[in-house]
């Protein structure tokens, strides 16, 4: 259904297997096909243990497949060396955790430079951008607060302005709501969409919530390490 | 630019765990200090053995008059006899004159800068009231007075005139003057004093006043508080109405010089040409410089030992800061696997923990830089204090070599140590990382 241009996320027959050859060899992803274009709003749901993790790994070029072929924006990731999937991480995507991953003997800002500060931008640019990305996400008054002193809502949007800091193709969110209660939740939420519809970025969700998967365009279902159902969302937020 | 975020980093670091970073550091600076201390006491104990000993003679060759030793039946008295010139019978043909002293210092002027003439003609008494005022009468040649490197108040010290005519002059010390003429240092000058030598008196006019230093070694060993008052040499002799004749001299030989050699080459040039002839006596040339070099050898061993103990002090230090850092490392983990997944490199995370244990060594090195100063000082102190002023002062000097090097050594310590955690978190599987509760 989507045909207007090439898919920025491109992965074909993706195995995943640990202990190779050895006799508890495990195979957690059995050959999965995904397709995500520019600017869509993907979720990708599934239980634990579907294999959603291993699968954002990869997708998040945190790991390499077994077998298969990734293309992320044209690379081929299967040939790039460590040096390279950094530059890929920094350049093209922003993770967002459900335990958010902030630094925290670091201020919020520092943290939001820390992606601009890998890509060797300059001190005066990264302090601009990162206050603007902080105002985005409504932290700006609290930016030089250390992330023990911020609530678990404030530390994930905090997250999201650090994802953005290199203006990313792909925000890549695996349960980013996960730890949070309902309505902090929402705002995150709204963060995304916010993200995805007024900066056109690519955003991929991770969640075990149906509720939540419901909210985007297209939702893929993963089972025991394959896809074994695809169908539309809402593409808003469900109320 | 990542560098100066490092260090930034790495400092806040050390605030943030101020017990265990110090803790951490403690082996640096129980190193680094103890070396600092020693450095600058062994400088300090160094130059004040140097400038005591040059007050006794490190750069001069003393050449006296003493008794054959292969004279028969005289072996028990061998020893040099100037030291005290009535015991002994050494008769004017057996001393030296001017002539024989210029001409052995001519013969080796290549070596020799100068030759100091003194000639010590007893404790004379100065009366003031019903005071008796005590000073040691010393005739010098200009050269020796310049070797007593007296510290002028007023006035000056002999011209040639003074010397060649035997002018009935004199440089007093301040505290002679304070005693005796009770006037101000300038107005000293011209006065006449009258001195009470063995029975006789003797006039002599005041030209110049010195200050009068007790923290020298020569006042020290004395051990009698007559201080020195100086006259020409030739006045010296007609005072007491002798012939100018020296039992000893001392040659003053250029710095580097092979003093041992030299030594040698004069007493066999001496001998051989003025003393082949005397039966009794010959001349023999001795010199403090070779004691001077046994005092630096003991003191260079010394330092060298306790920076072996330093050296070792640093490397426990060192195995402490690999081991910190391997379990900083541990605790973050997950840190590290975040700021993977942000796009740091393996070197770049490499290159954030070698900084941190720059940083951790170098500022262990600098607490104990400054810890070492204190002790060096505070040690100095108690030395000067124990030695009493007599063994002359001994000035503490800020060793800024020793300092420089301490960084720089305390620096590698942390490049070194630093590497293999830093190498071992930087090859951590992002994953594993980010996955590490």
């Amino acid at each position: 259904m989507q045909s207007r241009e090439d898919p920025i996320i491109d992965a074909h027959g993706i195995y995943k297997r640990y202990y190779i050859g050895q006799p508890n060899e495990l195979e957690i992803l059995h050959g999965i096909d995904i397709q995500i274009y520019p600017g869509e709003f993907v979720a990708i749901v599934g239980a634990s243990g579907s294999g959603k993790s291993t699968l954002m790994n990869i997708l998040g070029v945190l790991d390499k497949p077994t077998e298969g072929e990734y293309y992320l924006d044209g690379i081929d990731v299967g040939q790039s060396d460590d040096t390279e999937l950094s530059t890929i991480r920094n350049q093209k995507i922003g993770f967002v955790f459900q335990t958010y991953n902030l630094i925290s003997r670091q201020s919020a800002i520092k943290n939001v430079e820390l992606p601009m500060l890998y890509a060797g931008m300059g001190r005066g640019a990264r302090v601009r951008r990162a206050k603007e990305l902080m105002e985005m996400v409504g932290m700006g008054e609290r930016m030089h607060h250390n992330p023990d002193e911020l609530s678990g809502g404030q530390k994930q949007r905090v997250a999201i302005a650090r994802a953005m800091g290199n203006d990313p193709a792909i925000i890549l969110a695996d349960e980013p709501t996960g730890a949070l209660d309902t309505k902090t939740g929402r705002l995150v939420m709204d963060l995304f969409h916010e993200l995805n519809e007024k900066h056109g970025k690519t955003v991929v969700l991770i969640t075990h919530s149906p509720e939540l998967a419901e909210e985007s365009q297209r939702i893929l279902t993963l089972s025991d390490g394959l896809i074994v159902g695809e169908r539309e969302g809402k593409g808003h937020a469900v109320l | 630019m990542l560098f100066f975020e490092n260090i930034f980093l790495a400092l806040n670091g050390l605030r943030a765990n101020k017990i265990r970073s110090l803790l951490t550091m403690l082996g640096i600076i129980i190193g680094i200090a103890s070396v600092i201390a020693i450095t600058s006491v062994g400088n300090a104990l160094t130059s004040s053995t140097m400038s005591s000993m040059s007050d006794l003679g490190a750069t001069q060759i003393t050449l006296g008059v003493q008794q054959r030793s292969d004279e028969k039946g005289n072996e028990d008295t061998e020893g040099l006899v100037f030291m005290d010139n009535r015991s002994r019978n050494v008769k004017e043909e057996d001393m030296m004159d001017e002539d024989m002293v210029r001409d052995i210092f001519d013969t080796f002027s290549d070596r020799l800068k100068e030759y100091r003439l003194t000639n010590s003609i007893g404790e004379g008494i100065i009366k003031s009231g019903s005071k008796d005022v005590k000073v040691n009468i010393t005739g010098n040649n200009n050269e020796a007075m310049e070797g007593a490197d007296v510290k002028m108040l007023s006035g000056r010290l002999f011209t040639v005139k003074d010397q060649e005519e035997g002018k009935k002059v004199a440089v007093l010390s301040d505290k002679v003057v304070d005693e005796v003429l009770k006037t101000g240092y300038e107005d000293a000058l011209g006065k006449e004093i009258t001195v009470i030598l063995n029975g006789e008196f003797h006039h002599f006019t005041v030209v110049g006043v010195y200050e009068f230093d007790d923290t020298r070694l020569s006042y020290a060993l004395s051990g009698s508080d007559a201080t020195e008052m100086y006259i020409p040499i030739r006045t010296s002799f007609m005072e007491v109405h002798k012939k100018e004749l020296y039992q000893s001299i001392v040659l003053e030989f250029t710095p580097g010089t092979d003093s041992d050699a030299l030594l040698g080459e004069i007493q066999d040039y001496a001998n051989d040409r003025y003393y082949r002839n005397n039966r009794n006596f010959n001349v023999k040339a001795f010199s403090n410089a070779s004691l001077l070099q046994e005092l630096e050898k003991s003191l260079q061993a010394m330092s060298l030992g306790i920076s072996v103990v330093a050296a070792i002090s640093l490397l426990v230090g060192g195995i402490g800061v690999m081991n910190i850092m391997l379990v900083s490392i541990q605790e973050r983990t997950k840190e590290i696997g975040t700021r993977k997944a942000l796009g740091a490199t393996n070197s770049s995370i490499r290159m954030q923990f070698i900084v941190e244990a720059i940083v951790l060594c170098t500022v262990g090195g600098l607490i104990g830089v400054i810890v070492g100063v204190g002790m060096g000082y505070l040690a100095t102190v108690i030395m000067s204090n124990m030695s009493g002023g007599g063994g002359g002062a001994i000035d503490f000097d800020i060793p800024y070599n020793g300092i420089i090097v301490a960084l720089i050594f305390s620096a590698s310590v942390g490049i070194f140590f630093g590497y293999y955690p830093a190498n071992k978190a930087a090859k951590m599987n992002p994953i594993d990382a980010l996955r590490y509760e």
